[in-house]
């Protein structure tokens, strides 16, 4: 596992699939996101991480826009961002999402669930589309659940459905917002082997979450968010060992305590 | 006891098939346009909100009695319309319908608007996500799960709608109110007689189908 963590640092990435630009964004008086520049390279794994109400969800949901966001730019792959209509639909299909309550499709079956965008919005034969589906929940280890609803399942069973269905899309990229912090303890483990394997197949992701274990075995980067800004940007080693601000320092001992 | 029950001088069960006829295309016409105005009453478009919302204050705050009236003497004497020729007697049944197709489907718009509220806000997310449109997003995901938890409220409409088609007789449509006027003039002895009739006779049609819908209902409400 070790050999997924290899060192990348925090210079300019050498192949930018998502580049936001100096972004700035309020709710109101709210100034939730705050000059961000951040660039995520193709194949990297950056874990987003800072106290609740930093803006972290924020960030993970300009990046779709399922935000708009005030100033700066976003661009993916290359592409800035669309307004609504055609072009956002196809954009957002690029970028996967993975939610801290799963929104699951409840009145849809686990297998309905993971082929609906493909039908949808993909256009992908019916048959091609459910085979696709069938391998991918046997990959995140539900496929027995297949014909059950969301309801059935424990919530580690849908958290990996969730994942299976946003997989579906072949995303560029998938963002993960906090995809453990609804889990009960023993089901935590079962997510994150999931999304430690997609790491190691070279799947591009940012991942809001507190599970340092994650962010050191399969992260390339730790951004550290605080009041809106990223405030500190590290190697996850060096990032939860010697954290140079203060209130990363901060925001590690309390974690860290319990 | 039931002589004033001439089968043969009314045609009670006539009637009452023009009120089962009346209630029937009047249910699925509000249903199509209540659905088409909730669909309004959340759309991104200002215009769209605007259009709806004023519909329905409109629509829901006038007497039924005053919209199918004004069908008649607005629409049809005044200006002509017949909704597709034949005669009066035709032309005063779908114009009826029309104006209980104007009146119920703002009710719902209404129950269904309360439906979509249980829908959670982050499913239509998760479907945008996915990079669905925001008409996708309403019938692939918030529709099919706000139908399942109004079956109940849509029932009660239902009921409502087939009682109230008794107003369409202020204009003439040969439906069951219409025929108990006539009976109340001609077998005034028999006044309550008459009236129990007809109120069994909409006990007949309304009691079933709540009962139906409510096991409906329970059949397709969404596990969460
Ligand atoms: N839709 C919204 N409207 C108004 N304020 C919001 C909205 N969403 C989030 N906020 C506020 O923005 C700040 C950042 O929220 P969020 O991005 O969810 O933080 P985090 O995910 O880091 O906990 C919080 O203060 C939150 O209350
Ligand atoms: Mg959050």
């Amino acid at each position: 596992m070790t050999e997924v963590s290899v060192t990348k640092d925090a210079a300019p990435a050498a192949d930018p699939l998502v580049v936001l630009d100096n972004v700035n964004k309020h709710f109101g008086a709210l100034h939730v996101l705050q000059d961000i520049d951040l660039t995520i390279a193709r194949g990297e794994v950056v874990v987003v991480i800072g106290p609740s109400g930093s803006g972290k969800s924020t960030l993970c949901r300009t990046i779709n826009r399922l935000e708009t966001i005030d100033s700066g730019s976003i661009t993916i792959d290359g592409k800035p961002l669309p307004a609504e209509g055609r072009e956002l639909a196809r954009l957002r299909a690029d970028v996967g999402m993975v939610f801290q309550s799963f929104n699951l499709f409840a009145h849809k079956t686990v297998l309905e669930n993971v082929l609906l965008g493909q039908l949808k919005v993909r256009r992908t034969e019916k048959k091609l589309a459910e085979e696709k589906a069938r391998a991918l929940l046997d990959r995140v280890g539900v496929a027995n659940q297949a014909d059950k609803y969301p309801a059935q399942l424990s919530g580690g069973q849908q958290q990996r459905v969730a994942i299976a269905r946003a997989l579906a899309m072949d995303p560029k990229v998938m963002l993960f917002d906090e995809p453990t912090s609804a889990l009960d303890p023993e089901m935590i483990n079962e997510v994150l082997e999931v999304m430690q394997q997609l790491a190691r197949d070279g799947m591009t992701m940012v991942v809001v979450t507190h599970e340092m274990g994650f962010a050191r075995s399969a992260a390339n980067r730790v951004v550290f968010m605080s009041d809106g800004r990223i405030v500190e940007e590290a190697q996850p080693d060096q990032f939860f060992s010697n954290p140079r601000s203060d209130r990363a320092k901060d925001f590690l001992s309390k974690i860290l305590h319990h | 006891m039931f002589d004033f029950l001439d089968l043969e001088q009314y045609d009670l069960f006539g009637a009452f098939w023009v009120t089962v006829q009346l209630t029937l295309y009047s249910a699925v016409g509000s249903l199509v346009w209540g659905t088409i105005l909730a669909g309004m009453r959340v759309s991104p478009v200002p215009l769209m909100r605007g259009f709806a919302t004023t519909y329905i204050n409109v629509m829901r705050n006038t007497p039924l009695t005053v919209i199918i009236v004004a069908t008649s003497l607005g629409l049809y004497q005044t200006l002509g319309m017949t909704l597709g020729g034949g005669d009066s007697k035709e032309a005063g049944f779908r114009l009826a319908v029309l104006g209980f197709v104007a009146y119920t489907a703002t009710f719902v718009c209404e129950s269904l608007r309360s439906g979509i509220n249980t829908v959670p806000v982050g499913q239509a997310e998760a479907a945008r996500a996915l990079g669905l449109g925001f008409t996708q997003v309403l019938t692939l995901i918030v529709l099919p799960q706000a139908f399942r938890s109004v079956v109940a409220p849509l029932a009660n409409v239902l009921i409502a709608l087939t009682k109230n088609t008794t107003v369409a007789a202020a204009i003439g449509v040969p439906e069951a109110a219409l025929l108990m006027k006539e009976m109340i003039e001609n077998e005034s002895d028999a006044i309550f007689l008459v009236f129990a009739v007809f109120a069994f006779g909409f006990i007949v049609l309304t009691l079933p189908t709540g009962l139906l819908l409510g096991w409906v209902s329970k059949r397709v409400a969404v596990k969460r």
